[in-house]
């Protein structure tokens, strides 16, 4: 059980914490590439997501491109673009496979959400006079927002994860200190472990915390919520939700 | 470029898509097939045993969750942070129980498929009409009967989007097993990478993705033969 004294005392060591390979080195390189990326495939599958949703047309397509998304492995995607000349070994490389993967659960999960919206809310908001554009930005978004948020905390998630592998290719973030741990000479537990942990935090950091946030983006709710408090009564409720495919 | 060098090379070397390190090689498959075949056997076997392991579990996990209240938030809570777990972390942190065996993948894989199994069998089961379970109550049905006649026949399609999105994930997920030497296919891409070997990643890439499709096509075909009354629909 040397391994399991040996987690503290990994994460007592200064060593591990200093310079080039040290924590918040290999974590400051984790948050970056996942965050390039997650805003990169934000700002390329939300918009074409609302746009698809709003207009009904490419549902095929939408869902396709998820469905494609979970068939290509990480590590395959990885290592053929990072051997391709042009694309190489370079941070560029890196942050646009971790967004190619990125973008299917946003893309699908927009679209499903801006397709969901009762179509009676979207009849209504137009017999009152309202213009496409008012629709969209005053009821379609605001009806489609819990299933964007959750389609960004699953690209998110699925980010942090695609960074953890990338250091099997020798890169940086948290996952270099479990590739580090595991060579041909044998495998040091602790540190491998001691990564572990700090990759599987960072990664329920990011989930309960985007959930959290999309609990307080969603307008729908937010407005249950104040009513609520003002006529004093206290409730909620969770289901599941289906993993799909098409 | 070097046409020199070229005619060096020519005297010694071979002209052939493995000397020319070609992504698509024809000769690699010919002389490295019982390489590829046995990364493909290891791949089938991890994705053929843990989805099994997954749906054993899920069945009666999500029929429990169903049916008591406390079983479901806490069955939900569990799944989400199994889910939440990057891969990587995942096999390592079953290291010290299991060590750098296949069973170390398996059972991470096995945790992942379950986590969305459970989650679709629940959702399919939710989704039974309470009229329909009315009637089947009416009719005299006890509860396990009225599960395995009325409310598992309802529940099939989601349950089987379940295991198909399960198989696929599998499928890719497995290759990171490599991370401990076990990884099928994935251990061919790590190693063809670290070696700049084109054709072998290229090969083993494409092989990952063929298999996916193939589960996801055979479970298509699986689900319309297990719900004919769905034929038709849609």
């Amino acid at each position: 059980m040397d391994w399991l004294t040996g987690i503290p005392a990994w994460f007592a060591d200064p060593a591990n914490w200093r310079g080039d390979a040290g924590v918040p080195t290999l974590f400051v390189q984790h948050l970056g590439y996942s965050a390039a990326s997650l805003g990169l495939a934000c700002l390329v599958a939300l918009p074409v997501g609302v746009w698809l949703g709003h207009t009904g047309r490419g549902g095929v397509l939408a869902q396709q491109i998820g469905n494609a998304g979970r068939a290509v492995p990480v590590l395959a995607l990885l290592g053929i673009l990072l051997l391709v000349p042009g694309f190489g070994r370079t941070w560029w490389t890196l942050i646009l496979c971790f967004t190619l993967f990125a973008v299917p659960p946003v893309l699908t999960n927009t679209f499903t959400g801006m397709r969901e919206v009762d179509r009676g809310a979207v009849d209504a908001a137009t017999g009152m006079g309202m213009s496409a554009s008012e629709v969209l930005r005053r009821v379609e978004l605001p009806l489609a927002t819990p299933m964007i948020m959750n389609g960004v905390r699953q690209a998110a998630v699925q980010v942090v994860a695609t960074t953890s592998i990338a250091a099997i290719f020798a890169f940086g973030g948290l996952g270099r200190i479990i590739t580090r741990a595991t060579g041909s000479a044998g495998i040091d537990l602790s540190a491998a472990l001691a990564g572990t942990l700090l990759i599987a935090a960072f990664a329920l950091a990011v989930e309960y915390g985007l959930a959290w946030a999309g609990r307080r983006a969603d307008p729908v709710a937010r407005a249950r919520r104040a009513a609520r408090k003002r006529s004093g009564r206290v409730g909620s409720s969770g289901g599941a939700g289906a993993v799909t495919t098409s | 470029m070097s046409l020199i060098a070229a005619g060096v090379h020519s005297a010694t070397l071979p002209d052939n898509c493995l000397v020319r390190n070609d992504w698509v090689c024809p000769l690699y498959v010919e002389t490295r097939s019982d390489v590829l075949l046995g990364a493909l056997g290891q791949h089938l076997y991890l994705v053929l045993v843990s989805l099994a392991v997954g749906v054993v579990l899920a069945v009666p996990l999500a029929v429990l969750a169903h049916r008591v209240k406390r079983a479901r938030g806490l069955t939900l809570g569990v799944t989400t942070v199994i889910y939440t777990i990057p891969s990587l972390a995942l096999f390592i942190l079953l290291l010290p129980m299991t060590g750098l065996t296949s069973t170390t993948v398996v059972i991470a894989l096995a945790l992942y498929s379950l986590t969305i199994l459970v989650r679709n069998i629940l959702v399919g089961l939710d989704g039974v009409d309470p009229e329909v379970r009315d009637a089947a109550a009416g009719m005299g049905l006890s509860s396990w009967r009225t599960l395995w006649r009325v409310e598992a026949p309802l529940a099939l399609p989601s349950a089987m989007a379940g295991l198909r999105v399960a198989a696929v994930s599998t499928v890719a997920l497995a290759t990171v097993g490599a991370i401990i030497g076990q990884g099928g296919l994935g251990n061919l891409i790590t190693t063809g990478y670290s070696s700049n070997f084109n054709a072998q990643v290229l090969t083993a890439s494409l092989l990952c993705v063929v298999l996916a499709v193939v589960f996801d096509l055979l479970l298509l075909g699986a689900q319309r033969l297990a719900t004919p009354w769905r034929r038709g629909q849609r």
